[in-house]
């Protein structure tokens, strides 16, 4: 086989099954309170500091990550069932996502002690929350032609340019971010990026905010004006930030998030339809709900994998493109399949309310975190083709 | 599953290796390549590996026994191997012994019945019976007025009217006219034609997760050989993320298939977890047979469009599999019935419960 694939039929272990209640219990008593509502994906405000640290006082963040930094040693199956129900719970978990999947690992491993010490505990308590700054507006998805710079200074370096598209930018305490720090060479165009830890409250960044097609307020353009980073905030070799990238992506990659972003529009149709559905409508969902079994299959084989210490990088690769399309497309096909369907008028709005959103949604779950280009790319390169 | 972790598998994949060589079988002219391969894997044991030794089987475990159809299907392997062990299993869940030979099962549809008489003769007909034209015995699921019953047929009192399927493999209709069986007895309690079905489906999932395995390695060593304009096919970005939609889907195919073997493989009944991972995984399958042997016929160009080339061997398999034990629109259709039944807060939960 040129392409030995993957994807053992990894099984939750008991363990979860009992954690699973937990969170459910734990999910159903912020609704009744009135944290959320778990039918109104399209929250106007996603960020629920005093959930994110209920979250965190029950050992939920920074779940895998060592015990000396606030974390709880526990697998990445149990994380994963802590984030699947609180995703399909359409829990406000923005404060805390990005940090407790992507940024607190790459502190775990680049980080200086004392930083570690600093910001671990605090993103398991659930109080910070973290940005990620790649995007430039002209770089994307050729991320090496990034341009903001980092200039050497005493005791650290002077930030200039702007980055773009910074989900949480206007909440963040901190973002990781990568700057020019050398210029490219010419064997190796990657090379001349470092990555950097960067304090949002420092003086000479400004933070603008850019209206999206959802009518949410998510994403940001973030302008560095010599703006001061420690030398101790240098995350990893300076001008190597490219031989740091590819091991985040497995963990970025193959999360329930990436299919389950518009899974509340099957819920909604599934209640709309009704306990005796025409064959048309059955059909429609049974292959749904075929489709997202199997990829729920693979995403957790996929953490099997992580938890096992390997690097499934094609395999997550794989989920997410496959992942990305299917919730993208979700809406569309809920909207055929609801077509004929004669809906309770108690249902119908949110049906209704819940396909407008996810439809105006869908486009942006091919682009965010790797176009579905970038990532055939990266499968491409894992079946020996470049 | 693409690791040959365990010994019965291994014995399947040597054989196959050595006996069902594709190129080989291609280019032969008549099907004189089947007696070897045939005596070869009865010796090994695997055509009843699913009969356990004291209904004159070879007692290897379900979980063996899948490997060794993933296998198959990555050889697109045409000899009546997953009939003859579903077969023997069937008979095997009313402990009536497994004859030494090929044998097929019917019905082969869900929406084909098989009736038990009042004097234990059988009738109906069942259409799109794999190899039954092949074999000497036919493995039944009949329905009666008690229920359920298994029965074991020579398959020279059927009356079998020839078809193909879209390989070229036969695919047959069998009549049942009043038929004696050798053998008939009870199925036991919660056993009916849905057990059948949802295990045959099973089968045939894992034998296309093989077949669109080996679809994907063929394309990706063709499309680095393959010239034009001066470049490997494979440099140009067009035919790289074909490929890499190939993989996803062979990717799908394999994950869902084994997760469904594995939820056969560890459980006593065909209940309605069962019911989820088979019915997806046949539905996800065929769903993955059709867009996998398309990019792999598209990569190929006219050259995979030749009855010389092996590819057909694979895409035809795969797309003709899809209909056996149910295909993908009518487990849809059950597997939307039960999910609505359930409720839409009980969706969730199932997914989740696998
Ligand atoms: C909702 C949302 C949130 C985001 N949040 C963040 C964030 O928090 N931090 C951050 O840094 N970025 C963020 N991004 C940015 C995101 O990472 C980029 O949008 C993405 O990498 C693509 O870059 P681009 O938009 O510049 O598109 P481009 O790179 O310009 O791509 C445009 C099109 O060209 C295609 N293309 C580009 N190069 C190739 C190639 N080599 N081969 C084939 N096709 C190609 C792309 O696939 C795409 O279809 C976010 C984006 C969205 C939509």
């Amino acid at each position: 086989m040129t392409a030995a694939l993957r994807f053992d039929p990894i099984r939750l272990p008991p363990e979860c099954e009992e954690l699973r209640k937990e969170v459910r219990a734990f999910l159903a008593d912020e609704i009744a309170a009135g944290t959320f509502d778990p039918h109104k994906p399209q929250r106007e405000d996603s960020d629920a500091p005093e959930f994110s640290r209920r979250v965190g006082e029950r050992g939920w963040l920074g779940m895998t990550w060592p015990k000396k930094y606030g974390g709880h040693e526990r697998s990445f199956l149990e994380r994963y069932v802590v984030t699947e129900e609180m995703r399909v719970a359409n829990a406000p978990t923005r404060r805390f996502f990005v940090a407790d999947r992507q940024s607190g690992p790459v502190l775990l491993k680049y980080a200086p002690e004392h930083i570690k010490m600093d910001i671990l505990p605090r993103i398991c308590r659930g109080e910070v929350c973290f940005a990620i700054g790649m995007s430039e507006p002209n770089s994307g998805s050729d991320l090496f032609a990034a341009k903001t710079k980092a200039t050497k200074t005493d005791g650290g370096w002077l930030i200039n340019g702007s980055k773009i598209w910074t989900t949480s930018a206007h909440i963040a305490d901190y973002m990781i971010a990568i700057f020019r720090t050398s210029p490219p060479t010419k064997e190796n165009r990657r090379h001349g990026l470092t990555q950097f830890l960067v304090d949002m409250k420092t003086p000479g960044i400004t933070v603008n905010p850019i209206a999206q097609i959802t009518g949410q307020y998510e994403f940001n353009e973030v302008v560095f004006q010599d703006a001061f980073v420690p030398d101790d905030h240098v995350l990893g070799e300076i001008d190597g930030a490219w031989k740091q990238a590819t091991s985040e992506l497995a963990y970025e990659r193959s999360g329930p998030e990436r299919f389950l972003e518009t899974y509340y529009v099957l819920t909604e149709l599934v209640r709309a339809t009704g306990p005796n559905p025409d064959t048309r409508s059955a059909e429609g969902i049974g292959r749904l709900v075929a489709q997202l079994h199997t990829m729920r299959r693979m995403s957790v084989s996929v953490a099997g994998m992580l938890q096992a210490g390997k690097e499934p990088v094609v395999e997550a690769s794989i989920v997410k493109d496959i992942g990305t399309i299917w919730e993208q497309q979700l809406p569309h096909r809920v909207r055929e399949l609801a077509a004929f369907v004669d809906v309770d008028p108690l249902n119908h709005p949110t049906l209704d309310e819940q396909l407008a959103f996810a439809t105006k949604l869908a486009p942006k779950l091919t682009i965010q975190g790797g176009t579905t280009e970038v990532l055939r790319g990266i499968i491409a390169r894992g079946l020996g083709l470049r | 599953m693409t690791e040959s972790d365990n010994i019965v598998a291994e014995t399947a994949e040597r054989i196959f290796t050595d006996l069902a060589d594709a190129q080989t079988i291609n280019n032969s002219k008549d099907a004189s390549w089947k007696a070897p391969l045939w005596s070869a894997l009865t010796e090994a044991g695997l055509p009843l590996s699913w009969v356990p030794e004291d209904c004159d089987g070879s007692g290897a475990s379900i979980a063996d026994g899948f490997s060794v159809l993933n296998s198959a299907g990555r050889f697109g392997i045409a000899v009546p191997l997953a009939e003859t062990m579903l077969a023997g299993w069937l008979l095997a869940q009313a402990k009536i012994a497994s004859p030494p030979d090929a044998m097929t099962v019917a019905p082969a549809s869900p929406r084909d019945r098989i009736t038990l008489n009042a004097d234990d003769t059988l009738s109906g007909r069942a259409r799109g019976v794999p190899f039954a034209r092949d074999v000497k015995h036919i493995a039944v699921l009949a329905t009666g007025a008690e229920g359920s019953s298994i029965a074991l047929v020579d398959a020279a009192q059927c009356k079998i009217a020839a078809g193909l399927n879209l390989a070229g493999d036969a695919s047959d209709t069998v009549n049942f006219d009043k038929v004696k069986p050798i053998a008939v007895k009870p199925a036991q309690k919660g056993f009916d034609q849905t057990s059948l079905m949802l295990m045959g489906g099973v089968a045939r999932s894992l034998q296309i997760a093989g077949s669109l395995e080996t679809m994907l390695d063929v394309s990706v060593r063709y499309s680095n050989e393959r010239v034009a304009f001066e470049k490997k096919i494979s440099k140009f970005q067009a035919v790289q993320h074909n490929l890499a939609k190939l993989a996803g889907e062979a990717a799908a195919a394999l994950a869902a298939a084994s997760s469904a073997a594995d939820a056969v493989a560890n459980s006593t009944a065909f209940d309605e977890s069962i019911f989820l991972e088979a019915a997806a995984a046949k539905i996800r399958c065929a769903e993955a047979a059709e867009k996998g042997a398309a990019i792999a016929h598209q990569v190929h160009g006219a050259i995979g469009f030749t009855k010389e080339h092996i590819l057909h061997r694979y895409t035809m398999r795969a797309l003709a599999w899809r209909e056996d034990f149910g295909n993908e629109s009518h487990w849809a259709v059950e597997l939307g019935k039960l999910v609505a039944a359930r409720g839409a807060d009980e969706l969730w939960p199932l997914v989740a419960s696998r």
